[in-house]
């Protein structure tokens, strides 16, 4: 069997680093731009980092449609996703409970995705945006529940047009997407109702 | 039987850590993002069958065995007390199933399961609060259809709850609802604070600690992240206010702490005592003496202790 084809390990400890992963993927969410880690313990196929990797491992199922890049889709992660989470791999970004979306790439945008409905806003699919580096970067400054003040993260690598994506993904509120950024081992959340104070 | 069943082989335990199946938690972890997400929003879950009856704390277990992991210390209240039915109960249950280290004391604990109260002692950062909540839905008295209240929710139809607490104050000259006084929260959902008594209602606002809710019977679970504006609906002319006593706490003196009335004699003869437990003890401990803790110690219902 060609090693590319092969399957690589998910949890060696499914109960404990799961819950481990969930507290972190909890903090991220409910304290916006807090920058978080998981636990560097599984190898991550290839294209997703060891937090977006983590985090589908503790949050996808069965119950839970994933929308991944087609290269990827197509790739060990794809193949990886479906072994471990018996998550089904969706072509259009608005079935999605989760997506995984290159921070570079210009498509999808976010208003591609599920943004829930007025009476059930909890539907809207969970964005893991990849970027480049979560510090460094431009500095960009949030404001919203879960933080006191404002709260400034520096992240690498977001397209463009992100900030006006991120805006108007909270225009909607309490309808929108709710995005984490991913690198490495490190996770930020930013939930639909944080607002942007200042981009520089 | 017991719940901790063993297999012939006294190996491990007949059920996953901390009692509910990991495609259980995921489910109610991925609830919980989107509570964070939203806050004051009741997402639906799949909540389960659980080793004790719905209305005995049924969401508040499922929450806290979802978020609940070895580095965590369990405090669980009933009422503000450590020591009551409800309480201790919940507590062995997470001992037995997740092996969790407990506590009283509030300072300790990283899990605070709560019914009915918020402890005295201000909440940190990185605390998490799990509360029990019978009723999550803050409209249901005034609208008993589940499709109404949703539409209400969706478009902030909260008109209604202003012309019930209007209706108190034309009624009574003042707003009657003393626990479970609805919160506007974020400025955008009205929402329920389980059956806190309305003096704990400042205390969530721009609180440090992460606070949870779930219902279990009701199927519900909402959050409120750190740092979240929770308002207690009033009126400009009758502004929101907590409840006060005439005299302090029985036992350790605190007039600042909520107070439960304690009927001790059939002779009309009453006192008030702090709700939480914790907090009354440790400022017993610190050498606060309220007015019967002589007579109390004396019959043996308290500890005097002497700093």
């Amino acid at each position: 069997m060609p090693t590319e084809t092969m399957i690589a390990p998910g949890f060696s400890d499914p109960v404990f680093q799961s819950q481990a992963a969930f507290r972190a993927l909890l903090a991220a969410l409910s304290e916006p731009g807090t920058l978080q880690q998981v636990a560097g313990e599984i190898a991550p196929p290839e294209g997703l980092a060891t937090a977006t990797a983590t985090a589908l491992l503790t949050l996808a199922d069965y119950e839970t449609p994933v929308w991944l890049p087609e290269a990827l889709r197509n790739g060990p992660a794809g193949a990886w996703l479906r072994f471990h989470c018996a998550a089904a791999l969706v072509d259009d970004p608005a079935e999605a409970a989760f997506a995984v979306i290159d921070g570079a790439a210009d498509e999808p945008r976010l208003s591609a995705f599920n943004l829930g409905t007025d009476q059930f806003p909890d539907r809207s699919t969970t964005v893991i945006v990849q970027v480049a580096g979560l510090e460094g970067g431009p500095a960009i400054t949030f404001s919203g529940p879960g933080i006191p003040g404002t709260r400034t993260i520096t992240s690498q690598g977001l397209r463009a047009r992100f900030i006006d994506e991120l805006h108007e993904n909270n225009a909607i509120y309490p309808l929108g997407v709710d995005v984490l950024l991913a690198h490495g081992e490190g996770l930020i959340g930013l939930p639909r109702s944080t607002q942007i104070e200042e981009v520089r | 039987m017991t719940i901790h069943q063993m297999p012939a082989d006294n190996t491990k335990p007949a059920y996953n850590y901390a009692y509910l199946d990991e495609q259980t938690k995921r489910m109610i972890r991925r609830a919980l993002l989107k509570a964070v997400a939203v806050p004051g929003y009741q997402v639906p879950f799949g909540s389960r069958e659980m080793p004790l009856a719905r209305g005995w704390g049924t969401g508040g277990i499922q929450i806290t065995a979802a978020i609940i992991g070895p580095a965590d210390t369990l405090k669980v209240i009933d009422q503000g007390a450590d020591d009551t039915t409800n309480a201790v109960s919940i507590r062995r249950f997470f001992e037995r199933t997740a092996d969790a280290r407990t506590c009283e004391a509030t300072d300790d604990a990283t899990i605070i399961q709560t019914r009915h109260r918020i402890p005295e002692a201000p909440l940190k950062p990185g605390q998490v609060i799990v509360y029990q909540v019978p009723t999550p839905e803050p409209l249901r008295r005034l609208e008993p259809r589940e499709a109404e209240t949703r539409k209400m929710h969706a478009w902030a139809e909260y008109g209604l709850m202003q012309v019930k607490l209007y209706e108190d104050i034309a009624r009574y000259g003042e707003i009657t609802k003393t626990y479970d006084y609805p919160v506007m929260v974020n400025g955008r959902y009205v929402m329920a604070p389980s059956p806190i008594p309305k003096f704990d209602n400042p205390k969530m606002h721009m609180s440090p600690a992460l606070q949870l809710f779930g219902a279990g019977r009701e199927k519900r679970i909402y959050a409120l992240p750190p740092y979240t504006s929770v308002r207690s609906l009033d009126f400009e002319d009758h502004p929101f206010r907590i409840q006060s006593w005439t005299q302090p706490c029985g036992l350790c003196g605190a007039g600042d702490s909520y107070l439960d009335e304690v009927v001790i004699d059939d002779q009309g003869g009453r006192m008030f005592v702090c709700s939480d437990s914790h907090y009354c003890e440790t400022r017993r401990a610190e050498g606060h003496r309220g007015t019967m803790l002589g007579d109390a110690a004396a019959s043996g219902l308290v500890e005097e202790t002497t700093p």
